[in-house]
Parts: C-alpha cells; structure tokens; sequence
C-alpha cells in the first residue's frame, strides 16, 4: 500500500523503530526520529540550557541549530537597551547560551533576526522532507515546503540539543481537501480565511494527534506565504503538524536562498524532493472537504480560533447551540467579548488593528494591506500597527516603498518581532480594548490583560482600520 | 525525574473546556530563565476573581485538578506545567489534552489522566458537592477514586512505565547513540546545515 507524505518523511528519519516492550503492559516505546533543524528563541530556550549544564552535555549538533531573538524584542527603538529588566535577561540569556554551546544567532539589530518561522524559511534552511522543530507550536509553519515541523516543550529542546533526536510515536493523518471550481479563490478570501473555515469546520480539537495535509488545486495554486499561513494554523485545530506537497512554486522560492543547495547537491535534493506527496493509493485516518467557492472573508467572535463565521453574518446566539459545552464556551466568550448575540459581526468596532506574526507577517501580507490601504487613511481613534515578520521583511517592504503607504495611512511601521501577537514585548492592548489582528490566537489576555482579539486576513485587517469596524476590502467605497 | 506511582490529595473541580496555555499562564509570567518559581502566574487571570475555585478555602491546597475537554491546547510553553506542579498539583484529569502539553507534562512527572467526560462530570459532582474530597491517583491501576467513586483512565503505555520508573528521557536515548552516529553518517550532503554560508556577511 501506498503511503502519505506524513509517513515517507517520519520513515526516512527513524533511527531505531520503537520495538521494544519496555512496559510489560503490551505497549510500545516511541521511534526515535532524528531531528533535521532545530530553531531556537528566547522564552523556551534557557531552562533547556541549564539543563544541557547540569548535566555536563554539550549541544550535539550546533550546526544544524539556529537562534533568534523574537519574542520579547520591542518593535520600536531598538537601537536602545530593552527596558523590560526581565525581556532584558531573557535575551541576554539566550546570548550568553548561544555564545557559550556554539549556535549561531540573529540578535535585534540584525539583518536576519525576525520570528523564527519566518526566519527559517527566509533563509532557506527549511526544505521539503526535513524534520524541523522549535519550543512553539506554529513550528507546523514549516509543513507549508513539506517538512515534518512540529512544536515542542522545553524538555524536548533540551532533548534535543543533547542528543538532535526526539522519541515519538507516529502521527495519525489526516487529509484537508480544499478544492474550487478553477483552483482560485473568491475575491477578497485569502490562505488566512481558508484555514480559519478549516478549524471552524473540524473545531479547536478536531486535529488532536493528527498530521494535516492540506491538498487540492486550491492549495496547488497558493503561493509560499499562503501555504505558510494556513499551516501556521493547524496547531490551532489541535493538529501537531500541517504539511503541503512540494511542487514548482516550493523549488522555485527556495531556488538561490542563502541555505539552498546548489548544482548537483541541487539536483539530489530534487530526486528526493520529488517524491515526497502522498502516493495514489495511501490512505488517510480521516479526510475533510472544503468547498472554497462558497469562501468568504472570515473572522472570530469568541476566544478561541475556532469560533469563527463569515464577516457577513452576526455574533451568534449560544441557546441556539446544542452542545452544552459549546454553549457554556461561547457564553463564556461573548461574555469575554463583550458581544451582544444577533450583532453583526461588521458593525463590531475595534481599537486596534495589528498587521505582523508568523501567520501574515511576510511580505506577500504587508503588500495585500498596502493594496488596500494607499491612498486612504485609518480611522481616527483606531491605531495600527505594522510589524514585519522579519527584519528582510522589513527592508523588502521598505525599498518597495510600502512603509511610506502605511505611515501616510496613520499606521506606526516597526521593526521586527512577534509584538502584540503576544504582548510579551511593549506592544499589548489596554484591558477592555479590541483588535482585528492577523495572528493566529484570540485567547482571553493573549494579546495584553482584558484586551479583546478578533482574527483576520491582512485584507480584512487593513479595511477594518479604514472603516473602524470588522470589514472587507469590499465594504470600502 | 521523581517516580509516580500513586498520590492523593484535595480535588478540584475546574469546570471549563478549552483551557489553553496562555489560561494556565499568561505570557508575562515566561520571562524568567529558571525553572522554578510559576506559581504565581497559574490561572493569573481567573485568580483575580474572588470566586475562582482556586480562591475557595477547600480547594486552595488542590493537588488534583478535574478540568472540561481540551485541556492545555494552544502554546508549546512547558511553563505551564511548571506553574501547575510549582502551585502543588500533581495530576490533571480532563476527557482531552492538547498534545504538546500532555508531552510535556509527561516530562516532568505531572500525570496527565484522561477519564471520558461522564466519569469528569461524575467526579465534578462528587468535589462540588463535598468540597475538600481527598482523590486518589493510582498510575498502576489507572484509577481514580474519590468518595464512594472509582472511575478509570488511560494514558500512553510508554509514558506511564516511565512515569512509574522515573525515567529521564536523555538518558534513555543516549543508550542509543551506536544507532544515532550511524543514521548521521547516512544522512544525504545536501542537507542544510546552519553554518553561516560563504560569500555571506557575518552577522553581527
Ligand atoms: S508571532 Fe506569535 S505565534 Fe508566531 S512565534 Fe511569535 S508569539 Fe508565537
């Protein structure tokens, strides 16, 4: 029998298959699967560190480690010390760490720090068939060059540097057919409403041990930001990993990155690269179908990423839903929100608006808002802030004149960072304020204590800016 | 890593689906470098309300936490299981986990249970109504009791023998390392390494 392209990746990185029965009670103990990239930052990293020093080990293989500095970075005079005491130590932990085992490091100020997982792939490190993993969830980032990327916990990354093997136990798989007339999408629908139509579909649960592939001529035809931005995604159906085939549009953007392999390895690479998508005859532990020609732009209401509806409808009413737990969770969440069932969902006004993240914070991303923005102005009362997945993201932006549209519209244009995806850094929402923002959690507090978050494409980000409510590029005159 | 065999202490009934990580800890409690030291960031937000059941006399020193569906979903942060055992819980059962949390947990010797969602219900009753009930975990067994209720749960087999021997993951695998040397003496050149490419500035 044929098999997925979960399977042939995890295959090719068995060193020794769990065989042994170590439990007496007929279980199995996992596979130990090599590990190919492993990306590193700040916040996850340190306790994995001191661990490696207790125990007198070194890292294994510095040169297949990489770190950046991403998630406590402040976005705005970076040239000065970090103000927050405890960010300050956080990173300067992570160089004294890196400088002391040997791993290469992006620091702020430099050309190639950004988020991590616009990092890897910027650089070309992150190639098809690879195992790739880092201490965050959106690791599935990754998946979009079919590579095995996953998330993982301290300990692991402290397993990690110790021995660049991890043990585990397959995933099941699951294939997410996302298919169209043509292979397009309508006007307006982006990778961005394509995958929170997924996880509406299937549920914040609906992934939980499984690997997702995303297939069809709709995700044959998305570019490798679209495809990054839906993979990025796939941990919030509870999916440990998304993954996409690679074709031409994945060669061609890897083709001359500083990491890519050249002349005949080139050709080695492709050998292999090519015959990684899941065979005719392999079969699936469980399939979705999405039809994208009924797509629209879609948004949260609540406070996980699964309660999301089209822009067009309204706050929906919790006594209309049967589940009792899925009640009590969107009674929860309006509650949270401050939302009135029957509402709909574009009058809802916002405070803010963040454009950034390892979701839609590459370039494709910046010029979709720019698109929309130039020439207009964000409302006043409402900020927005522009922040560039990466500090290339950034240049690139900025020599093709991009920053000047979102400054000239009113947003601030900021240096690299996950930023208000968080707000571990400066950039947090007041209690009580709302944001439309193209990250990829709406949880309670995430984006800053009390702070209300509604997720959207970067389209939906820069009309609701204009407009000052939930919009579409559409809804402007 | 400390052996679990079998704990008994307060439960508590925390009657919510979907607790994520940023739930268990908010991100402004991640940015020490130590191990130690969460507790005060567990369940931050929901703490400040008086009647989170934390707050409550009879569940203050709680060692079992009985949560809804998806538990732990969301951020890779270990921290969360670091504030949960710093706070003094050594068990969480829920009908479901997020994955990389029961990973994690599993790492560090909280006992990740999952029992179906009648048998939470059940035990949810048994705590709301006798607050302060002592619970048992039994990981041989696989039992939960609390009062005159048994109920059962599972967890991977493979974590559990660890768990019950105290076994430390690295050690475990660095018995493999003949195998290990090998698979890289396999592996094809074309491979990336993170070595900084020539013709390339360093950076800084
Ligand atoms: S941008 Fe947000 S989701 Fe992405 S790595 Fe940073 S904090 Fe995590």
């Amino acid at each position: 029998m044929g098999r997925t392209l979960a399977a042939k990746v995890w295959d090719a990185h068995v060193v020794p298959r769990g065989e042994t029965d170590h439990t007496g009670a007929g279980g199995e103990a996992p596979d130990l699967l090599y590990i190919d990239l492993h990306l590193v930052h700040e916040v996850t990293s340190p306790q994995a560190f001191d661990g490696l020093r207790l125990a007198g080990r070194p890292v294994r293989r510095p040169d297949l480690t990489i770190a950046t500095e991403d998630h406590n970075v402040p976005t705005a005079d970076i040239e000065l010390p970090i103000a927050d005491e405890v960010s300050r130590t956080q990173v300067e932990t992570l160089r004294r760490n890196c400088a002391e085992f040997g791993v290469r490091l992006h620091p702020m100020g430099d050309v190639e720090q950004g988020i991590v997982h616009v990092v890897g792939p910027q650089l070309g490190l992150t190639q098809p068939g690879m195992t790739v993993v880092c201490g965050d969830s959106h690791t599935s980032t990754h998946g979009a060059f079919g590579a095995l990327a996953f998330g993982i916990g301290t300990s692991e990354v402290e397993h990690v540097l110790a021995t660049q093997t991890l043990p585990l136990r397959p995933f099941k798989t699951m294939a997410v057919n996302v298919r169209s007339r043509d292979g397009s999408l309508p006007a307006g629908v982006t990778g961005k409403d394509v995958i929170l139509a997924v996880i509406a579909r299937i549920g914040t649960g609906g992934g939980a041990g499984y690997v997702l592939e995303y297939r069809g001529n709709v995700i044959e035809q998305l570019s490798m930001e679209a495809r990054m931005t839906i993979c990025n995604m796939s941990i919030e159906a509870g999916a440990r990993a998304g993954m996409i085939a690679p074709d031409t549009t994945t060669f061609d953007y890897l083709a001359g990155r500083p990491h890519a392999p050249t002349g005949t390895q080139w050709d080695a690479a492709m050998q292999y690269w090519q015959s990684l998508h899941t065979d005719a005859d392999a079969v699936f532990d469980a399939e979705v179908h999405i039809d994208a020609d009924a797509l629209t732009p879609y948004v949260t209401w609540g406070t996980n990423p699964g309660q999301g509806l089209p822009l067009s409808e309204r706050v929906p009413d919790p006594n209309q839903i049967t589940d009792e737990g899925e009640r009590l969770a969107a009674q929860k969440a309006l509650s949270y929100m401050d939302l009135k069932p029957g509402m709909p969902l574009r009058d809802i006004a916002v405070d803010a608006v963040f454009l950034g993240s390892c979701t839609n914070g590459r370039i494709e991303d910046l010029r979709a808002a720019a698109a929309v923005l130039a020439g207009r102005r964000v409302r006043d009362g409402v900020r927005m802030l522009v922040v560039p997945g990466s500090m290339r993201v950034r240049a690139q932006a900025e020599a093709e004149g991009l920053h000047e549209v979102f400054t000239a519209a009113g947003a601030q244009w900021r240096s690299a960072g996950c930023s208000m995806c968080l707000g571990m850094n400066p950039d947090q929402l007041a209690a009580g304020e709302r944001c439309a923002s193209t990250s990829n959690r709406n949880f309670e507090g995430r984006q800053g204590k009390g702070g209300r978050t509604h997720l959207v494409s970067p389209l939906v980000a820069a009309a609701t800016a204009i407009r000052g409510t939930l919009s579409s590029p559409s809804d402007l005159s | 890593m400390e052996a679990f065999r079998r704990h008994t202490g307060i439960g508590v009934p925390l009657r919510r689906s979907d607790v994520d990580t940023d739930q268990i800890i908010p991100a402004v409690y991640l940015k020490r470098v130590s191990r130690t030291g969460f507790d005060d960031g567990l369940f931050a937000a929901w703490r400040a309300h008086e009647d989170f059941v934390l707050n409550h006399e009879a569940y203050r020193h709680g060692s079992v936490l009985v949560a809804g569906p998806d538990f732990g979903t969301g951020s890779s942060r270990e921290h969360a299981v670091w504030a949960l055992l710093d706070y003094g819980f050594r068990v969480v059962i829920s009908p479901r986990f997020g994955e990389i949390f029961r990973g994690n947990a599993g790492k560090q010797g909280l006992l990740a249970a999952q029992c179906t969602q009648d048998d939470v219900e059940s035990l949810w009753k048994v705590l709301e109504t006798q607050p302060g009930t002592k619970v048992t975990v039994d990981l041989s067994e696989q039992t939960v009791q609390a009062g005159d209720l048994t109920v059962l749960f599972t967890i991977d087999s493979y974590t559990r023998w660890r768990l019950l021997e105290g076994l430390d993951d690295i050690a475990l695998t660095l018995q493999d390392m003949q195998e290990i040397n090998e698979f890289e003496a396999r592996r094809p050149s074309w491979l990336p390494t993170t070595a900084m490419p020539a013709g390339r500035p360093p950076s800084r």
